[in-house]
């Protein structure tokens, strides 16, 4: 019989994190930051069908890198949290911040009590009725909530991408001008080497604030093309 | 692991649970007390008004609270419209002059309703959630038959009210982008679902609308020519059906009429409603049973 090594709770935090930091640094990026009229949401995302970037509810919206299968997960539970409350209260009661704390207990608990933490990385984006009351929650692996302002960089080269949003981004961009910021931050690599993405291989939705009820909208085809030109 | 032992904080163990894409199945599944009418059925209520009615002791409980009165639909080229009239009624008290009981169901769709308000309106709501759920967890939205089967599967499960005297009818119509089409369905209490060629009526006037419009309808009817239709045949219901409300000009309450087409769904608004209740009131003061229809060998239409 071999006797289990004792590994000190610290120990096991950190290997836990630094595992979902491995997963999570092997995918793709997802950008979002906001606009003058909106919200908007690139990712490098050569599928058409496996989203990263999700409707929520009326002005709620999701983007998630990491494992698939687990941010699907998030993303069904958090459609459901959000149709049953606005089913049993009202529309305007479904708020993007109950849903990012009960994310974040979620993924607390799994993070502290499963033998695998979710590597996982999601924001939660809310628009507002005007510029300056949107609202974006950066969740971690291990349950971390944090409010963020003006944009979020998530995934593989999250802090190089992060740096190019923080030279250019300001209050007030057009929608035209975000997008090809978050193209361009998302080219660039670890090293600081600039790449070429194809508007093929992106996908873009915005929250946008003039829409009636529903703001989530996804950009493709021509209208993508254009908005980048 | 995040088992079902205990209560952990965060989302619920259901919400995690991949599979259904359905929100009354989760519903059903998570909460089945906040399904339409879940209250009704516990509360031992439907048997005293079940004693009732079979007794036939004077009004019933049921009878005190509001029905949905007529609805009408019919289809044109490239579209399908959907009207209702504005009443309500509790037994022989109007309980409401200006009730809306037509409702968008999602971009394609629209849905009316007759008989009981309050658990109508509930079963809308939980339809119009139903249908944006799957859109949003499947990334596509249902066919139109998909949506009419839906709708018929929810009916069902409110058969045991219904049965008691609390029944539900409601009436579809879509676009359907597949066949380029407005279509309507209809229903009966045990979730049947039919499909209506041309155009159909539900609720107490109908009838009188469907005879009306049975006289009026033509294949080839403009949108604005459908609408004026609908009216008409609202009127007529009015008319002859005492629980159905007919346009009050004084209190400027007209009814509900949406169009279904290729765009989606629109819902006109007052100030486009008005002049066409306006041309068809005031037709019927010359000619207060409506327009006439020609009849062969009788030398033409008056």
């Amino acid at each position: 019989m071999t006797m289990p090594f004792y590994v000190s709770p610290e120990q096991l935090i950190k290997d836990k994190a630094d595992y979902a930091r491995k997963g999570i640094a092997r995918g793709r990026s997802v950008v979002v930051l906001e606009f003058d009229n909106g919200i908007l949401f690139v990712a490098e995302n050569p599928s058409r069908a496996l989203h990263k970037i999700s409707e929520i509810y009326d002005r709620i919206a999701f983007a998630a890198v990491g494992k698939y299968n687990e941010f699907e997960n998030l993303r069904v539970a958090g459609v459901r949290f959000a149709d049953l409350r606005g089913y049993s209260y009202d529309r305007r009661d479904v708020t993007s911040r109950s849903l990012a704390n009960a994310y974040a207990q979620t993924l607390g608990t799994v993070f502290t009590e499963a033998p695998k933490p979710y590597e996982v990385e999601v924001v939660v984006a809310e628009v507002g009725p005007e510029q300056g009351t949107d609202q974006l929650y950066r969740l971690t692996f291990d349950g971390s909530v944090a409010d963020e302002h003006g944009f979020v960089a998530m995934g593989g080269s999250a802090e190089s991408i992060g740096e190019v949003l923080k030279e250019g981004w300001q209050e007030s961009l057009t929608l035209s001008a975000a997008a090809k910021l978050a193209v361009k931050a998302l080219g660039r690599g670890e090293n600081g080497e600039q790449r070429e993405i194809d508007p093929a291989g992106l996908e873009v939705a915005v929250l946008d604030r003039a829409r009636p009820r529903r703001k989530f909208k996804r950009l493709t085809g021509p209208k993508l093309s254009e908005l980048l030109g | 692991m995040t088992g079902s032992s205990g209560p952990l904080p965060g989302l619920p163990q259901p919400f995690l649970v991949p599979g259904t894409s359905s929100f009354s199945a989760f519903l059903a599944d998570f909460d089945a007390s906040l399904l339409p009418g879940a209250g009704l059925t516990r509360a031992g209520y439907s048997s005293a008004a079940a004693s009732n009615a079979r007794s036939g002791n004077g009004p019933g409980p049921f009878d005190s609270v509001p029905h949905g009165t007529t609805i009408v639909a019919l289809s044109f080229p490239g579209g399908v419209i959907m009207a209702g009239d504005r009443r309500a009624t509790a037994g022989n008290v109007i309980a409401q002059r200006d009730i809306e009981k037509v409702f968008e169901a999602d971009e394609h769709a629209v849905v009316g309703i007759a008989g009981t308000a309050g658990l109508a309106l509930e079963l809308v709501r939980l339809y119009q959630v139903e249908l944006e759920h799957y859109e949003k967890i499947e990334g596509a939205t249902l066919s139109l038959e998909g949506k009419a089967n839906k709708l018929a599967a929810m009916l069902r499960g409110n058969l045991g009210l219904a049965m008691q005297g609390l029944a539900v009818v409601p009436l579809l119509a879509g676009y359907d982008p597949d066949r380029e089409i407005g279509r309507i369905y209809s229903y009966d209490v045990t979730g049947g679902r039919y499909e209506e060629h041309m155009f159909h009526a539900v609720g107490s006037g109908s009838q009188f609308a469907r005879g009306a419009l049975k006289k009026l309808y033509k294949a080839d009817l403009s949108e604005t020519a459908a609408v004026t239709a609908a009216l008409e045949a609202l009127y007529d219901a009015a008319d002859d059906d005492s629980a159905t409300g007919g346009p009050d000009l004084a209190r400027k309450i007209y009814p509900v009429i949406t169009v279904v087409d290729a765009e989606g769904v629109r819902v006109l608004t007052d100030a486009q409603v008005e002049p066409l209740v306006q041309e068809v009131v005031r037709a019927r003061q010359s000619s207060p049973d409506g327009p006439n229809a020609a009849l062969p060998g009788s030398g033409g239409a008056s």
